[in-house]
């Protein structure tokens, strides 16, 4: 018994050292100089010419505010309707909305370029921003229809009864019923629109309308000589540190949220 | 307030036969028309951003479509080029074979992971948070981080096996032969996905009720019969999930290829969805990139429903 558990820990503690080293390597090597530790790389990576702008900050910054407030009120919406009504179409239309799960992003993504560009959002922010929202759509109504049908029904009627109109309702009280599915839902909007690469890559042509993680990888990919690691790293470094610090306070609701994603199939 | 509502809200119930004729329909449509108000940004997001590019991209795919000039009609021109097109057919087996790798492996060490963090013991939410972190990296951060950690420059990887002998000289991963590229992004998927997928596993686990084990454990059974007679058979569905996901995120890779090892060397990390993307936004043929788009659609599909049939059959 005593000899599995030493066995156990060793191989646990082996393991984490494995999965901890690269995040940990990565902040090391992205502060370490030539000839010692300082923010040379960092300053490489916001001045070189391939490097990141402020204004690509700016850009990543408005992309995920307005995927994250379009994202909460679509799905707070939608799943108020999924959760509490009957209407015709209803099962159809979130099986619909389930059936983007099914449909794979890059598949659709040249659609999306041609559909941006005949509604006037092509390569602009707004235009990313609709598409992540969408994309964000299965699972944030399928969390929030959730979280609305575990509300106790007592508790909306009583409002109802006291004259509470139905919009009332759902702001005053509702919403506070439902505040933790809206946290992992804005959590998780915020890491997709964040980090995401793929969309943008195809979605933005212009270098100022890059958000950062395109800024970042273009420093790489533009690049055709040598390419500069250390400042890489500072990039990967200055993505990173937001998702970390979202990781370390809202752990609970990241692990609800991929939990409940899963269970969903 | 209490003593007020409640003697009113039984009201409705007791009168309830008298009253189902004309009250309750009229609140019913006022209620459906409320419900379909609320649901209505959620409908004209689905209906302008998924279904109209879904219906787009096969229209696309039925035409000469230059990012630059009107389109022509041209079907079947798109899907016949297809079979005649080499990259896309050696892009195909690449990632088929990649597939295969990673459903393999990943699943294999989430599934390791899962067990060992199983129990709740000391240090036990620890190893569940360190396996997990990978995932809070977004996934182009987590491959630039390493094409560093695998470089020559400034990366440990290299220095840490010439001091142990496995390697001598120059080695360069992610671009150096076909076989170190795809590993590079093997071992970058492996560290990025494994806690994700334990995760799920972990649910899993989880709801396999104790008893059971209880039983097969007064019944003498060794930990091997126990795994292969209880847990893989009550696990089944979780593993299903878990297999779905990989093979479904594995046909669509991109980032990983795109950033780590851009394709090559030769173009041998060349995945489907590269091609897509090169149709589109190199050769600038978008109808091209619709047609591959809508076969590759096709696929995962038939894969999806076939999937979701046998994950049916099992839970019934």
């Amino acid at each position: 018994m005593n000899r599995s558990r030493i066995g156990w820990s060793v191989t646990g503690a082996a393991l984490a050292i494995l999965f901890l080293f690269p995040l940990l390597w990565s902040g090391w090597a992205s502060v370490r100089t030539g000839s010692g530790f300082g923010l040379e790389n960092y300053d490489r990576l916001f001045t070189s010419d391939n490097g990141v702008r402020p204004h690509h900050v700016i850009n990543s910054l408005v992309v995920s505010a307005l995927t994250v407030g379009g994202t909460l009120f679509v799905a707070t919406l939608g799943g108020y309707a999924f959760g509490r009504f009957r209407f015709p179409g209803r099962d159809l239309l979130f099986l619909v909305t389930l059936a983007i799960l099914m449909v794979p992003y890059a598949t659709i993504l040249i659609a999306l370029y041609v559909l941006l560009g005949w509604i006037g959002l092509e390569d602009t922010l707004i235009g990313l921003s609709l598409v992540l929202i969408m994309f964000q759509l299965p699972f944030s109504i399928f969390m929030m229809r959730n979280s609305f049908e575990a509300v106790p029904h007592e508790l909306e009627e009583s409002a109802q009864l006291d004259g509470c109109a139905s919009v009332g309702t759902l702001v005053r009280i509702m919403l506070p019923a439902v505040k933790p599915g809206l946290i992992t839902v804005g959590l998780f909007a915020f890491l997709t629109s964040w980090s995401e690469f793929f969309a943008p890559l195809i979605l933005l042509n212009s270098t100022d309308k890059f958000t950062t993680t395109l800024a970042v990888v273009n420093m790489r990919t533009a690049s055709h000589g040598s390419i500069d690691y250390a400042a890489l790293e500072a990039g990967v470094v200055f993505m990173a540190v937001p998702c970390l610090i979202l990781f370390a306070f809202m752990q609970r609701s990241y692990v609800r949220g991929f939990t409940s994603g899963a269970i969903k199939g | 307030m209490t003593t007020v509502i409640s003697p009113r809200r039984e009201q409705p119930a007791a009168q309830a036969g008298r009253r189902t004729v004309r009250r309750p329909r009229k609140r019913q449509t006022r209620r459906a028309w409320l419900g379909i108000a609320y649901a209505g940004p959620a409908a004209v997001m689905v209906a302008l951003f998924f279904l109209v590019p879904l219906v787009l991209v096969g229209w696309m795919s039925l035409h000469r479509w230059p990012l630059l000039a009107p389109p022509t009609f041209n079907a079947p021109e798109n899907f016949t080029d297809i079979g005649d097109n080499e990259l896309v057919r050696s892009a195909t087996w690449f990632t088929v074979k990649y597939t295969v790798v990673i459903t393999v492996l990943l699943f294999a060490v989430a599934l390791g992971l899962a067990l060992l963090v199983q129990h709740r013991r000391p240090g036990v939410g620890f190893l569940r948070t360190a396996f997990f972190l990978p995932m809070a990296v977004g996934f182009a951060s987590a491959s630039l981080l390493f094409l560093g950690l695998l470089s020559d420059e400034i990366g440990p990887v290299s220095d840490l096996l010439r001091a142990v002998g496995l390697i001598d000289g120059y080695v360069s991963w992610t671009s150096g032969s076909a076989n170190s590229a795809l590993g590079s992004a093997v071992v970058l998927v492996l560290w990025r996905f494994a806690g994700f997928n334990m995760l799920i596993l972990l649910t899993g686990l989880q709801a396999i009720p104790p008893e059971i084990y209880e039983a097969a454990r007064v019944d003498g059974a060794s930990r091997w019969q126990t795994f292969r007679r209880i847990t893989l058979p009550l696990l089944r569905p979780t593993i299903a999930l878990v297999l779905t996901l990989m093979v479904t995120g594995s046909l669509l890779a991109f980032d990983q290829f795109w950033i780590l090892t851009r394709g090559g060397p030769d173009n041998s990390t060349t995945s489907l969805v590269m091609v897509i993307y090169r149709e589109a936004f190199i050769r600038l043929d978008l109808g091209s990139a619709a047609g591959i788009s809508v076969v590759l659609l096709g696929v995962l599909i038939v894969f999806n429903v076939i999937q979701l049939g046998v994950l049916r059959r099992r839970s019934s």
